[in-house]
C-alpha cells in the first residue's frame, strides 16, 4: 500500500462517520425533532461534556468489571483447555456442560445469580465471566489439539515428557487460536457486564454505565442516554483495539495471521 | 588424499555387523490394509541405504518402523549392536518440520533441550550444528524468513545435533526445487562421509536414489515389500560432473528398470 493509498484507507470511515453525524443533526433540526426523542449529535455531545464526571466514574465501574470478568475468563477458560487437553475423558465429561452455560441466555440466569450472590459486584462480575470464557475455553481447547502431527512425533521420537510436550509444543501451537479467542472474549465480557447490569439495575444498586442508561431513561434525560450508549461503544472498540494490538505483537514474527502481505 | 580413500572407507562400514536387522516385518493398519509384508533387512553401519518406490509403497511406514514410532504387526525390529537409545536416532520430515514460533538455533537445539542436557553445552553444539550445513549467522531467524532449502538444513542440523548413529530421512528434498535439491544431495553426501552416520533414505526419485546412496532398496505395493536390491559402485563423495557421466546413466536406467519391473509385478 503507497502512503496515499493508507492515508485514503484511514480518511474514508472518518468520512464516512462525518456524513453521518451530519445528516443526522441536520434532519433532527429540520424536523424539529424533541430532544426526548432523538437529540442530534450536537445534544448528545453536549450532555457528554457536561455528566463527564457522572459518567466517567460510571465507565470505570463497568469497565473493571468487564476487564475483571476477561482476567478470570483467561484464567478459568485457559486452565480448563490445558486439563481437556490432558484427557480426552475430563473433555468429554465436562465440555457439554461449558456448552450449556454458553448457550443459555444471561438475561435469564443473571436474576438468579444476583439471587443466590449476596454480594453484587461478584454476582456482575460472574454474569460477564459466563458470557467471556468460552470462546477461550473452545478456541484454546482447539488450538491445543492442532499442534503439527510431525512436530508430535518428533517429540514423541526424543522421548519427550508430557509436560514438555506441553510446555514447549502444544502452548505455543494454541497461541494464536488463544489470542483470537481473547479478542472475542473481551467484547463479550463488556456485553456481560452491561446486560448483568441492567438486570442488578432493576434490582434497585448498581452505579455502572448500564445503570446511568436506566436512570437517563426514567428521567426523559435521553442526550445522556446516548451518551452512556456512545462511551460503551468506545469502550467496546477500544478492548478490541488493545487486544488486537497484543495479538499482533505476540504473533508477528511467526504466525501468517499477523504477516502483511509483501507486494 | 587417494580419491579411492572414501570408497575403501565406504568398503569397510559394510563389512561391520549390521546396525539395524528387520526380520519378517509386517504392519497392518488398522483399517486392515497390509502396508508392509516380510520385510527383511540388514542396515550396515555407515552405508547409506535408500528406499525407492511409488506412493503407498510403505517406504514411510518402513522408516517409521525403524525409529520406533510404530510397531510392527508380526516380524521383529532388533538392533544387533545395542540400541543407541533415542538420541541415537535423527529423523528428517518431507517437510522441515520446525517449529514455527522458535529461531533456528531454538529448533535445533530442541533435542538437546528435551534431553535435560546443560544449557551452554546446547548453544554450542546447536551452533555448530548450524554451521555444520551451511547456516552459520542464521542462528536467530525464524524459519519464516528463511528459504526452503534453508529451512530444510535447519532440519537436518535438528537431526544431526544428537550426533545419532542412524539418520533416517523421508523424502525430505521432495518439496524442494530441482537446483536446490542438488546442492542439498551434494552437502549431505559431504556431511554423510564427515560424520560417518548411516543413511536411510526415502524417496521416489530414481536420480536422487543413485547420486546419494551406496545401496538401493526398490519397493512395491500392496503390500508393501522389497522387490529388488542394487549396489551403487561409485566413488563417494561423488566426482564433479558424475551428474552427466555414462556411468551415472547406466546406473539410473538399471534403477528405473527395477523399479518399473517392481511396479508391474
Amino acid at each position: 500500500m503507497t502512503a496515499a493509498q493508507r492515508l485514503l484507507a484511514l480518511a474514508l470511515p472518518a468520512v464516512t462517520g462525518l456524513v453521518v453525524l451530519g445528516g443526522w443533526e441536520g434532519l433532527v433540526r429540520y424536523l424539529d425533532v424533541p430532544p426526548y426523542v432523538l437529540p442530534g449529535p450536537v445534544a448528545i455531545a453536549a450532555a457528554l461534556a457536561e455528566d463527564w464526571g457522572l459518567l466517567w466514574s460510571s465507565l470505570l465501574v463497568t469497565l473493571r468489571i468487564a476487564l475483571l470478568a476477561l482476567l478470570a475468563a483467561v484464567s478459568v477458560g485457559g486452565l480448563l483447555a490445558v486439563l481437556f487437553a490432558q484427557s480426552r475423558w475430563v473433555e468429554r465429561a465436562l465440555f457439554p456442560y461449558a456448552v450449556v452455560l454458553q448457550v443459555t441466555p444471561i438475561v435469564a440466569i443473571a436474576p438468579l445469580i444476583l439471587i443466590w450472590v449476596d454480594d453484587v459486584t461478584l454476582s456482575l462480575l460472574i454474569c460477564a465471566w459466563i458470557v467471556a470464557f468460552f470462546p477461550i475455553l473452545s478456541n484454546t481447547v482447539l488450538g491445543l489439539n492442532s499442534a503439527d502431527r510431525n512436530l508430535v512425533e518428533l517429540f514423541r521420537l526424543y522421548g519427550a515428557t508430557r509436560w514438555q510436550a506441553l510446555w514447549l509444543l502444544r502452548l505455543p501451537s494454541a497461541l494464536p487460536f488463544f489470542l483470537a479467542g481473547l479478542r472475542v472474549a473481551g467484547g463479550l465480557a463488556l456485553i456481560g457486564a452491561v446486560v448483568a447490569e441492567f438486570v442488578a439495575g432493576a434490582g434497585g444498586t448498581g452505579s455502572g454505565l448500564a445503570f446511568r442508561i436506566l436512570e437517563a431513561g426514567y428521567q426523559l434525560k435521553i442526550p445522556r442516554m446516548f451518551a452512556a450508549l456512545a462511551l460503551i461503544s468506545a469502550c467496546g472498540i477500544a478492548i478490541f483495539a488493545v487486544l488486537g494490538l497484543v495479538q499482533h505483537l505476540a504473533l508477528r514474527r511467526w504466525h501468517e495471521s499477523a504477516l502483511r502481505p509483501e507486494g | 588424499m587417494s580419491p579411492d580413500l572414501p570408497e575403501m572407507l565406504a568398503a569397510a562400514r559394510m563389512e561391520a555387523p549390521p546396525l539395524v536387522l528387520l526380520q519378517g516385518v509386517a504392519r497392518r493398519f488398522a483399517s486392515g490394509t497390509l502396508a508392509l509384508s516380510g520385510v527383511d533387512l540388514a542396515i550396515g553401519a555407515g552405508e547409506f541405504l535408500s528406499i525407492l518406490g511409488p506412493s503407498g509403497c510403505g517406504k514411510s511406514t518402513l522408516l517409521r518402523l525403524i525409529a520406533g514410532l510404530l510397531d510392527p504387526s508380526a516380524g521383529r525390529v532388533d538392533w544387533p549392536a545395542g540400541h543407541p537409545g533415542r538420541r541415537g536416532i535423527g529423523f528428517v520430515f518431507q517437510d522441515a518440520t520446525l517449529m514455527p514460533w522458535a529461531s533456528a538455533l531454538a529448533n535445533v537445539r530442541l533435542p538437546l533441550r528435551l534431553a535435560r542436557v546443560a544449557r551452554a553445552e546446547q548453544e554450542a553444539r546447536a551452533e555448530a550444528a548450524l554451521a555444520a550445513v551451511g547456516l552459520k549467522g542464521f542462528e536467530r531467524a525464524f524459519p519464516r524468513e528463511l528459504s526452503g532449502g534453508m529451512r530444510m538444513r535447519v532440519s537436518i542440523a535438528r537431526a544431526l545435533v544428537t550426533r545419532p548413529s542412524l539418520l533416517l530421512m523421508d523424502e525430505p528434498f521432495a518439496a524442494l526445487d530441482e537446483l536446490t535439491r542438488h546442492r542439498l544431495n551434494d552437502d549431505l553426501l559431504a556431511l554423510w562421509a564427515e560424520s560417518g552416520v548411516t543413511v536411510v533414505f526415502v524417496t521416489h526419485s530414481v536420480f536422487e536414489s543413485v547420486y546419494l546412496s551406496s545401496r538401493i532398496l526398490v519397493m512395491a505395493a500392496r503390500p508393501g515389500r522389497i522387490a529388488a536390491e542394487l549396489r551403487v559402485e561409485a566413488p563417494a563423495p561423488r566426482p564433479p560432473g558424475f551428474r552427466t557421466s555414462a556411468a551415472y546413466a547406466a546406473l539410473c536406467r538399471d534403477t528405473s528398470e527395477a523399479l518399473e519391473r517392481a511396479m508391474a509385478a
